[in-house]
């Protein structure tokens, strides 16, 4: 019981490391970016590719993770997602399911259309055993980690300068630029932290998710499920929706596994009826 | 989606709606060049008809497709919904002795708009945003039933043994696909022709005006949430009808006519040919199909890189598809042929 529970939260807190990204994208500019997976499967395989193939340490491999992806992320969005930010959500969806095919067979073209496998340094593995149940160290280390970027997150938005011209930003752009915000620089800014996060849960999913070509549209599913679900317009729908629907998501396959990914989808249709605008909407925008 | 299909040239502005309808509906040049290349296909290709029926039942699907998003102005991730659908209703009825083509048809196509109609009520409200999710999310839920219940789609196997009667009892269906293109081409006819009847129809107009402004078109007395339901119901028909004929063709269904990539290949190729033209989905499945021949046969296994391009670069460069570049094209010239591809 205690188990299902804490893999639960571990998986709810890396999706929501990985889908805090596209709730950004689209709360903050409304933009549809179906291949933010494909940024966090850029994290995954940069991992892997460092760690089996230069032998890098894998807690060095957690913020090059990030700050490639980020850097990818800043090109991709200047050159070009900044041509469809007035483009109706359609084009979007087009356009980056268009990029999440080329990403797959990118890869698959690259690095084979197997799964990838990592070895965990040896102090993250093994069980640890508390009040009768086992826990597994590496999922104990994803919650410190992703509890930890959560805190900094809503600190960071809240409390920081950044963070102020951000909210100003999205609630009025034009008002925003006109007290001399640059609301471009801005969005790059976070869009590029948004793709560094997904490249980190990415990284940091391998071991639990798994890893090969099919994973933006896999997890696609999951992301949106989050963000839709959680609303856009803070951090703390997205979070809550993730820890629902990892402990969702984990406890059903324990339980009741005939009815597999039944659940997620019922929940999201109907939480969309009732709520178009998300659990957690601000009341009108 | 601001472009409003102008299909007469000003100078011959029709007087009235009624005027409009009937000079949208006269076959031109371009209508009957098309339909005689599709049957001198038969003659020219004899070797790859099983290419030419699925891009029969291709277009058929993109068509179905185009009557929601390029006419009512619907956003669909989960079209494959009632693509499967019609697909197992065709298919189970043949494994259960059920081999009469045309009725199981007529079946495939009734339970999905079934399943149409059922849904589309969850596609009322809301944002571009909440339809693209709960459209996808009822498809995705479609996919899970259907690999759960086993017993009856066979589940990730796959649906075997489905053995059909011969068409009309005297037309069997051959190794070769002859009977196969033949049907599939004729109920793609039938179903253009219902198609472009409807959307000929004040009906239709009336569906355009939604897309542009639903709000003015209810403050004008069109029942929206009617017409909405009608026409998801409709669509949804034919993209099982289309399923079916995948079903009854190829004699055999399996759980990826139900899947994500085959909404997104049916979206596709719409954005490809042109969506809100009627020939958009045909055209787009002409060159969708050949295309993805022409890369499979360079790189077997990467050609979805290459598709994934095109999306992009459509997106970016050639929003009206093949027709709207081909339309720009004959506007540039002297208007001589200034109907070229408006339907």
């Amino acid at each position: 019981m205690l188990t299902i529970l804490f893999d639960g939260v571990a998986y709810g807190m890396l999706l929501f490391v990985l889908a805090c990204g596209l709730a950004v994208t689209l709360g903050l500019m409304n933009f549809v970016n179906l291949a933010h997976g494909a940024f966090a499967m850029g994290g995954g395989y940069l991992t892997v590719v460092l760690m089996n193939r230069l032998g890098v340490p894998f807690l060095l491999c957690l913020p090059a993770a990030f700050l490639l992806t980020a850097a990818v992320g800043v090109v991709l969005e200047r050159t070009l997602y900044v041509r469809l930010y007035g483009k109706t959500h359609l084009d979007q969806v087009l356009f980056t399911i268009g990029l999440v095919f080329m990403a797959i067979a990118a890869i698959d073209y690259f690095m084979g259309a197997q799964q990838q496998l990592i070895t965990l340094p040896a102090f993250l593995r093994g069980q640890l055993e508390i009040l009768g149940g086992s826990i597994g160290i590496y999922r104990l280390f994803i919650i410190a980690i992703c509890g930890a970027l959560v805190v900094v997150l809503q600190l960071g938005l809240s409390r920081t300068r950044f963070g102020s011209r951000l909210r100003a930003a999205v609630d009025q752009p034009d008002v925003a630029r006109g007290l001399g915000i640059d609301v471009n620089r801005l969005f790059a800014a976070t869009f590029a932290l948004g793709s560094g996060l997904a490249g980190l849960g990415g990284a940091l999913g391998v071991d639990v998710l798994g890893l090969d070509p099919t994973f933006p549209l896999k997890f696609m599913i999951y992301f949106l499920v989050v963000v839709t679900v959680g609303g856009t317009t803070s951090l703390i729908g997205p979070f809550v929706a993730s820890l629902v629907l990892g402990l969702g998501d984990v406890a059903g396959k324990y339980f009741v596994p005939e009815f597999g990914a039944f659940m997620i989808y019922t929940m999201m249709v109907a939480i969309l009826i009732v709520r178009p605008q998300g659990l957690f909407a601000r009341g009108s925008r | 989606m601001t472009r409003v299909e102008t299909g007469a040239p000003p100078a011959a502005a029709p007087a009235s709606a009624a005027a409009l309808l009937r000079e949208r509906a006269r076959w031109s040049l371009f209508d009957l060049l098309f339909w005689a290349a599709a049957l001198a296909a038969f003659f020219v290709f004899p070797l790859r008809l099983p290419l030419l029926t699925e891009i029969a039942i291709l277009g058929l699907f993109a068509l179905s497709i185009d009557l929601l998003l390029g006419y009512a102005g619907i956003v669909s991730l989960g079209h494959a919904a009632f693509f499967g659908a019609g697909a197992y209703a065709a298919g189970i009825l043949a494994q259960h002795g059920w081999g009469e083509p045309i009725s199981g048809l007529a079946a495939a196509g009734l339970v999905a708009a079934a399943l149409g109609f059922a849904t589309s009520f969850l596609v009322l409200r809301g944002s571009d945003l909440t339809r693209l999710m709960v459209t996808l999310g009822v498809a995705m839920m479609v996919l899970e039933a259907a690999n759960k219940a086993a017993w009856l789609t066979g589940g990730a196997d796959g649906l075997n043994g489905v053995v059909m009667d011969p068409v009309f009892g005297v037309f069997e269906f051959d190794l070769f696909g002859h009977t196969a293109y033949w049907y599939a081409l004729a109920v793609l006819f039938l179903c253009f022709l219902a198609i472009r009847r409807i959307v000929n129809a004040p009906f239709g107009l009336v569906l355009r005006g939604i897309q542009g402004n639903a709000l003015r078109m209810s403050a004008v007395g069109a029942p929206v949430n009617r017409h909405l339901v009608a026409v998801y119901t409709l669509a949804a028909g034919f993209a099982g009808i289309a399923g079916g004929l995948l079903a009854q063709t190829t004699q055999f269904v399996s759980l990826d006519v139900l899947n994500f990539q085959r909404s997104a290949e049916g979206l596709l190729v719409l954005i490809i040919g042109g969506s809100g033209v009627l020939y958009g989905g045909l055209v787009g499945a002409v060159a969708f199909k050949l295309m993805q021949e022409w890369l499979s046969n360079i790189t077997t296994q990467y050609w979805q890189f290459w598709l994934g391009a095109a999306l992009v670069l459509l997106v970016l460069f050639a929003r009206g598809g093949l027709l709207g570049l081909a339309r720009r094209f004959l506007r540039r010239r002297p208007a001589r042929s200034e109907r070229g591809g408006a339907a």
